[in-house]
């Protein structure tokens, strides 16, 4: 073993143009500029973009807001979770059923979207998390597939034609209803979103859910509780999931039991393993990734999911742990 | 007694790793538990922090019963370990794994986190100065932002003791503290272990190997042989128990020599 002056420059990565272009947004000076420069552009886009491109980065943000949601359960707590777009369809579903056919205000009904989801994600983590990861895959899975089914069959939630007519929310006299109006909820949201990932990752529950991930036994000898770390961590994810689904239900004013298929939890974790597990800005770029990388390919017609999926291949062929991964190899 | 193990039996599909174990540990002590290899040693630490459940056998730590306890449990009663084959977390900076001790002694939630009231930051800075204190008394300062697997064996050893420390513990397992060090290292061992005790009133039971070791800083021991505890006693009446002397007997010298 080699015993060398310790310094911290070992630890810095070097070498491969993608380290260096991420280590150089390490310097906290130049982070504020950044974080500076991507408020002014989300600010200014929908000014100087067409309705369409809006209502694309629109559906952009609400990936981002779903994919740091599911990144606290994939990657930083290391469970796989194949059934998200459920946490996403309660969300919806509850505001959807409570407006709609309840007459309950929208910001009224939001709190009992977010108590459904994390309900939810109690019952089904509670029984599941004790168990190896792969098994909470097939549950998660599973789970995903039930509340679509649910969905589809009850009349309280419109069968398979699902609900429409959801009312569109105001707020303080502002009716939200342009594509415009619903970007910058959105936005908003994903922000929010971003800061709270950050929060959460620097702080005492962030650190337990690495723990627990890296060596179960050595986290449970430090006093850390497996089961209840883990279970943070799912209906932390299971709300950020509820979140997504409330406004996402009232921006279109109308949902189905189709928006969230097992697809759609694909694609969600699609984009968290393609951006770097555990990695916000990997996450945040891999939501917009999968949004806009269709919508680009758009001139490539009926080959256009075909050339999307080798993209994909080609990029984890040659970014196996995401394009912009926690830790450096 | 500090911890006291009452008839603990511990076996695994009819194999018999504990047998009737009565064992204690007095407030203040650095105690020692030796034995060839297989002995159980390794098992009666498990058993004592919750890994494992005894299949009968009552053990009380600190006046309270903690044979059904969870791992994270007896940790948060006051007992820490390190374990035989260094477990840190190898991809975390040094000062992270030592603050994974603090965890069971604070206590911010999502909520807390995601607002940063002010209690949340000053709970933050205390595990950082505890964790950053710890880190200083194993001898570690200025490393604490290296990855854990860089550093040197000896140091990562150290940073695991640190991270038990972290812990604010009454009783700290050690689990071959001294394998793979140099003789130098072991030394600083031995001082360290002594210090732990004398500067911060941390009672201390190891397993070793290393009989120099285990004479030096001990001031009791144990002899576990085939999950039978064999004697107890000061260094000098263990060393020259024939009792001992047998369960040893075909065991590489090395072990035996004093």
């Amino acid at each position: 073993m080699a015993n060398r002056t310790p310094t911290l420059r070992e630890d810095i990565p070097r070498g491969n143009v993608f380290q260096r272009f991420y280590a150089s947004f390490e310097s906290p000076g130049r982070r504020r500029a950044l974080h500076a420069l991507i408020v002014a552009l989300l600010i200014v886009t929908p000014w100087i973009s067409s309705q369409y491109v809006t209502v694309i980065l629109t559906n952009a943000l609400l990936y981002v807001v779903l994919c740091l949601g599911l990144n606290v359960v994939v990657g930083y707590a290391g469970l796989l979770d194949l059934g998200y777009a459920a946490f996403f369809a309660v969300g919806a579903y509850t505001v959807g059923i409570l407006t709609q056919q309840f007459g309950i205000n929208f910001w009224a009904a939001i709190p009992f979207a977010l108590l459904a989801a994390a309900i939810a994600g109690v019952i089904i983590g509670g029984p599941t998390l004790r168990l190896r990861s792969d098994y909470l895959a097939i549950v998660t899975l599973g789970f995903g597939e039930i509340v679509r089914f649910t969905a589809r069959n009850l009349e309280i939630t419109g069968g398979a034609s699902g609900l429409s007519h959801i009312p569109e929310p105001s707020l303080f006299g502002w009716q939200i209803d342009s594509s415009i109006d619903f970007y910058y909820v959105f936005a908003l949201l994903a922000v929010l979103a971003y800061i709270a990932s950050q929060r959460l990752f620097d702080s005492r529950l962030g650190r337990a859910w690495l723990y627990v991930r890296h060596d179960e036994d050595a986290a449970e000898a430090m006093g850390i509780n497996r089961v209840a770390t883990k279970l943070a961590a799912y209906v932390i994810g299971a709300i950020f999931g509820a979140i997504g689904g409330i406004f996402f239900s009232v921006n279109l004013g109308a949902i189905s039991p189709e928006s969230f298929s097992f697809q759609q939890s694909v694609l969600i974790l699609l984009a968290v393993v393609l951006g770097g597990m555990g990695k916000i800005p990997g996450v945040i770029l891999g939501a917009f990734i999968v949004v806009l990388g269709p919508e680009l390919l758009r001139d490539f017609d009926t080959l256009r999911l075909l050339i999307f999926a080798v993209l994909l291949l080609l990029i984890m062929l040659f970014r196996p742990s995401g394009i912009w991964p926690e830790k450096r190899s | 007694m500090l911890l006291q193990l009452n008839q603990v039996s511990l076996s695994f599909a009819g194999n018999t790793v504990l047998h009737d174990v009565d064992f204690g540990v007095e407030p203040g002590r650095i105690q020692s538990l030796i034995g060839p290899n297989g002995a159980g040693k390794t098992s009666m630490f498990n058993v004592i922090t919750g890994f494992y459940r005894p299949q009968r056998g009552e053990i009380t730590f600190d006046g309270e019963r903690i044979v059904k306890r969870k791992p994270h449990s007896v940790t948060q009663l006051g007992i820490a370990r390190t374990f035989q084959n260094v477990r840190l977390f190898r991809e975390m900076s040094v000062l992270e794994n030592v603050m994974a001790g603090q965890h069971c002694r604070s206590r911010a939630g999502a909520l807390a986190a995601v607002l940063r009231l002010p209690s949340q930051r000053a709970e933050e800075r205390k595990i950082l100065e505890v964790s950053l204190e710890c880190l200083d008394f194993v001898g570690l300062m200025g490393q604490q932002d290296r990855l854990a697997t860089n550093l040197a064996y000896g140091h990562q050893r150290r940073v695991e003791i640190a991270r038990a420390l972290a812990t604010e513990p009454k009783l700290l397992l050690l689990d071959e503290p001294a394998a793979g060090l140099n003789s130098g290292e072991k030394q600083a061992l031995i001082e360290l272990i002594r210090r732990i005790r004398d500067e911060r009133g941390v009672s201390v039971l190891l397993i070793e190997h290393d009989m120099s070791l285990v004479m030096n800083v001990s001031e009791r021991i144990s002899v576990l042989d085939h999950g039978s505890l064999i004697t107890e006693g000061a260094p000098q009446a263990v060393q020259n128990d024939p009792r001992v002397i047998e369960a040893y007997l075909g065991q590489d010298d090395e072990e035996l020599a004093l």
